[in-house]
């Protein structure tokens, strides 16, 4: 019964894409400690890693992130990349899928398979007693997964489950209508887990295609935190990755938005509406990404503080949640977000966020809120690097971006440097309440305009 | 470059060996993964708990309250949650809903959450705000004030909440009627965010009624993780909490309990929402509170028949293109009153809820014929329980909720610490002990949840229909 977690989450679960990843202290509050360094360590067979040797507990916990992910897979083979990260602890090497899971628990090593739109991510925690055969096991698993007819009946039944019920959740339907009106034939449009159809043809010589595809260390990110040295993390590398494919390949182009803005109904016979808004954002090395993230951030990514919490949730009670956010895909950028409110009050949820989007573009923020949104943001920065697993991810994030550590320090002095004229600036060139694309799924009332649009299939 | 920094790491707990007997051993020794954990009492009962991290120069800092969804009078379904969000709406120092907004202003976060047995308030912030948000947290736990202008907008927040988690969500609708039937007269079958009809008319009177009662620092329990020491830590809480009376005559914690069960529940939940059918089955057993020796086992039991593809169910329904696409078990030990222990399984698409449902029982049956777990599943389960220390103390969060909710669950300290020795005690006689008494349907609830038989199945026909 998290009273925020409806509005959090969407926040959390993408703040990888989101937040300009670490950094740390411009804040003053903060004590001065002494630091730890982020070491860059290049293998010797040159594999580039960040990272923060913390020895208090023993463990390694380890972020690894392939450029490429769903983006890459064929038209006709959808799903394949998301099919391929179930797939990947079902056995390897000389181990059965049985057998790995048992070494896995063994080896008390924890690790998770991700396939994302733009990246398959692997991550995993280990102790330090059963490093090295925990290694072992995880290069297994990427180098020489075995795709045994058994588990790979058994995921493609599981994921045709998970098919069956996302086709009939309200969510899941909202979000793959609005991606489809967005990209329309763009791969950003598709579903991540495939379709019924797509999922029931995938072999596993395609999933052996997908892995070299997915699975290629020529475009890598990796973070590591925990009780290790930069001397022991190198051959480390070498060894669980060495040999992955290394092919250099070209990503697509940037992917076309619809210019489409009509307001979508899809009928549905649920007591509360859920909205989805959506419009171009900015790409995460614009030189206006920082400003425009303060922008958001006072807008609707700030939770309690935000503006649209203030006038949806607090003054008239229409919603429990209510967000926005940017999201920097590598091929697009979005500013999007979302409200749920009863079918009778869904109309009146929208016009105020409309209304919220036009208040930014024609009048800005004040100094008092800029003010509290720089306090929030630099004060907040150290809460992302409280624990091995999460630093981890947040070195891989940036590294994925295109910084160097050095943006660690800056980041808090970018965000302490936006203006007043700056987010008007901003908000000017971003903001455009016409622009906004709405998608909204239930019965609502009292939207005379809306296009009715048949069920996304 | 860098990062907030913490101090010189600690002595390393653990010697490198090799094998995994080895490694067993070396984990089961306490050493190895005791967080820092100490805790004191100030005169008006408020108790403390501090949990030393000192890798980054953050805190969290929560207080708990000993008073949950199963605490609220008869007719009052939903006060604890409504409270919860009411108290951040101001009070005679802090007025105007600031609360939020001065520690995300302090670069802080802060929630709540509201369970059966608790409501708990949190923030997470750099550690040296830890006594701005004491002393914020002080300040509502005797002075909060409201008005109907802050309520009634309020009350339709928890409805539209209501909406969001439960009446747009079938599994969540067949959850809160399964729970409705396993709990006969005891309060836990009324669901924590309150029946709509009661939530409607829940007033500022009411949140306050049992504000004034239950919100108090005998009735709390203070928990605090992170770059902190317990002197700092006590000697804030003595400055902030310690002013603070105490409620006088603090009603006793006395809930109708269950009387016995002589009647298996059985129900049925259709839904057209509903994409992939499955049956579950939960039995009402004991919490970890009454026994912690049986519940380890009843722990034991449930990764043995249903953890992962080494499990019981995965081998005997799942694996090899059996009856069930997912079969799993669980059991939830941790409230105060009692505990659930879980059965399910997710039909194969040719086959039926009742073969799904007879292949459970005909697992369990295997299961109690059995001599019981083997020693190599208790190895690869301990295990599994013995590297949890090590990661836990990864999060400062986790380790501030699993004290929190446990002390305002009533366990004892002792309760909590002795639990993962408790757990690297069990014996496969007492798996089938625990198994022998907890597997009785006439304290059970099994649930179907499906589509109408009248909807097509999942797909596009099933859209264009709702549509």
């Amino acid at each position: 019964m998290s009273r925020l977690a409806r509005i959090v989450a969407p926040a959390l679960a993408r703040a990888r894409i989101v937040a300009p990843a670490l950094a740390l202290l411009a804040v003053p509050f903060v004590p001065a400690q002494a630091a730890t360094e982020v070491e860059v360590v290049t293998s010797p067979g040159g594999i580039v890693a960040w990272l923060v040797e913390e020895p208090s507990i023993p463990m390694v916990a380890m972020e690894i992130s392939f450029k490429g992910g769903a983006s890459r897979e064929p038209d006709e083979r959808v799903g394949v990349t998301h099919f391929l990260s179930t797939m990947l602890d079902e056995g390897a090497g000389e181990l059965d899928s049985a057998a790995f899971s048992a070494r896995a628990d063994q080896l008390a090593m924890r690790y998770g398979f991700e396939a994302g739109r733009d990246s398959f991510t692997v991550s995993a925690r280990m102790l330090s007693e059963t490093r090295e055969d925990s290694v072992e096991l995880l290069r297994s698993a990427l180098v020489e997964p075995r795709f045994d007819p058994e588990p790979l009946e058994r995921m493609r039944a599981s994921i045709l489950s998970t098919l069956r019920d996302q086709a009939t959740d309200p969510q899941a339907i909202l979000a793959r209508t609005w991606r489809e009106r967005l990209f329309g034939d763009d791969p950003y449009a598709r579903p991540m887990e495939g379709t019924p159809e797509s999922v029931a043809a995938i072999t596993a010589d395609d999933l052996r295609a997908a892995r070299e595809r997915a699975l290629n260390r020529s475009r890598l990110a990796i973070g590591v935190v925990g009780d290790i040295t930069a001397e022991e993390l190198g051959p480390l590398l070498d060894r669980l990755l060495g040999d992955l494919p290394a092919d250099p390949w070209e990503p697509l182009g940037p992917a076309e938005l619809s210019s489409d803005r009509d307001l979508t109904v899809v009928p549905f016979d649920i007591p509360q509406s859920s909205a989805a808004f959506v419009q171009e954002g900015l790409a995460r090395d614009d030189p206006d990404f920082i400003p425009a993230y303060v922008m958001n951030h006072i807008l609707g990514g700030g939770g309690f503080s935000s503006r649209l919490t203030e006038e949806v949730r607090e003054k008239r009670g229409l919603t429990y949640g209510v967000y926005s956010y940017l999201a920097p895909y590598d091929r697009a950028a979005l500013m999007a977000g979302g409200v749920a409110s009863s079918n009778d009050r869904v109309a009146e949820a929208i016009e105020v966020i409309r209304g919220e989007w036009a208040r930014m573009r024609e009048a800005g923020v004040t100094e008092e809120e800029l003010d509290e949104a720089k306090r929030y943001l630099t004060g907040a920065y150290p809460l992302r690097f409280d624990s091995n697993a999460k630093i981890a991810g947040q070195l891989a994030g940036l590294m994925e971006e295109g910084f160097t550590p050095a943006y660690l320090e800056e980041r808090n002095a970018l965000i302490e440097a936006v203006t007043v004229d700056d987010i008007a600036r901003v908000a000017q060139r971003l903001l455009h309440p016409e622009a906004l694309m709405v998608t909204v799924i239930g019965e609502p009332e009292g939207l005379p305009e809306a296009e009715r649009a048949a069920p996304a299939d | 470059m860098t990062l907030p920094a913490p101090r010189p790491a600690r002595a390393r707990a653990l010697a490198v060996l090799t094998g995994a007997a080895a490694l067993a051993a070396s984990l089961a020794a306490p050493a190895a993964a005791e967080p820092a954990v100490s805790t004191f009492e100030l005169e008006n009962g408020l108790r403390g708990v501090v949990i030393e991290d000192h890798r980054a120069p953050v805190v969290t800092h929560m207080v708990w309250y000993r008073i949950g969804a199963a605490d609220e009078p008869p007719g009052k379904s939903g006060i604890a949650h409504f409270l919860e969000h009411l108290m951040f709406k101001g009070t005679d120092e802090i007025p105007d809903a600031a609360f939020s907004k001065i520690v995300a202003a302090n670069g802080g976060q802060d929630n709540a959450f509201t369970s059966r047995d608790y409501t708990g308030y949190f923030q997470r912030i750099a550690a040296d705000r830890l006594g701005l948000v004491m002393k914020m947290e002080a300040d509502r736990m005797r002075d909060l004030e409201l008005t109907d202008a802050q309520v009634t907008p309020e009350r339709q927040v928890i409805l539209e909440e209501r909406s969001s988690r439960t009446d747009t969500n079938p599994q969540a609708i067949f959850a809160e009627q399964r729970d409705a039937a396993l709990y006969m007269n005891h309060p836990y079958g009324i669901p924590i965010i309150g029946w709509r009809a009661e939530m409607e008319g829940l007033t500022r009177q009411d949140a306050l009624d049992f504000y004034r009662t239950y919100y108090a620092p005998n009735n709390a329990i203070l928990v605090v993780a992170g770059d902190v020491t317990p002197e700092q830590v006590e000697a804030l809480a003595r400055e902030h909490f310690g002013p603070l009376a105490p409620t006088e005559d603090l009603p006793e914690r006395v809930r109708p309990m269950e009387p016995p069960q002589l009647a298996e529940r059985r129900m049925v939940y259709e839904d057209p929402r509903i994409g992939q059918p499955y049956v579950l089955r939960q039995y009402l057993t004991i919490p970890r509170r009454e026994d912690q020796s049986r519940s380890a086992a009843l722990q034991v039991l449930a990764d043995v028949l249903g953890d992962g593809i080494n499990s019981r169910f995965a081998q005997a329904m799942v694996v090899g293109g059996g009856v069930a696409l997912q079969a799993g078990a669980w059991y939830s030990g941790d409230f105060r009153d009692y505990g659930e222990f879980g059965v399910y399984a997710v039909p194969a698409p040719d086959h039926t809820l009742q073969e799904a449902e007879d292949a459970i029982d005909a697992a369990l049956a295997e299961f109690l014929a059995s001599d019981g777990p083997t020693e190599e599943e208790l190895a690869r389960i301990k295990m599994g329980y013995r590297s949890a220390e090590v990661y836990r103390q990864d999060s400062q969060m986790a380790l501030a909720r699993e004290y929190g909710s446990a002390l305002a669950a009533d366990y004892t300290l002792e309760q909590i610490q002795e639990w993962p020795e408790r757990l690297q005690a069990v014996t496969a006689q007492d798996v089938m002990a625990a198994a022998q008494a907890v597997f009785d349907r006439r304290r059970a609830v099994t649930g179907w949840l499906r589509a109408p038989e009248a909807a097509a199945p999942a797909g596009t026909e099933t859209q264009e229909q709702q549509g």
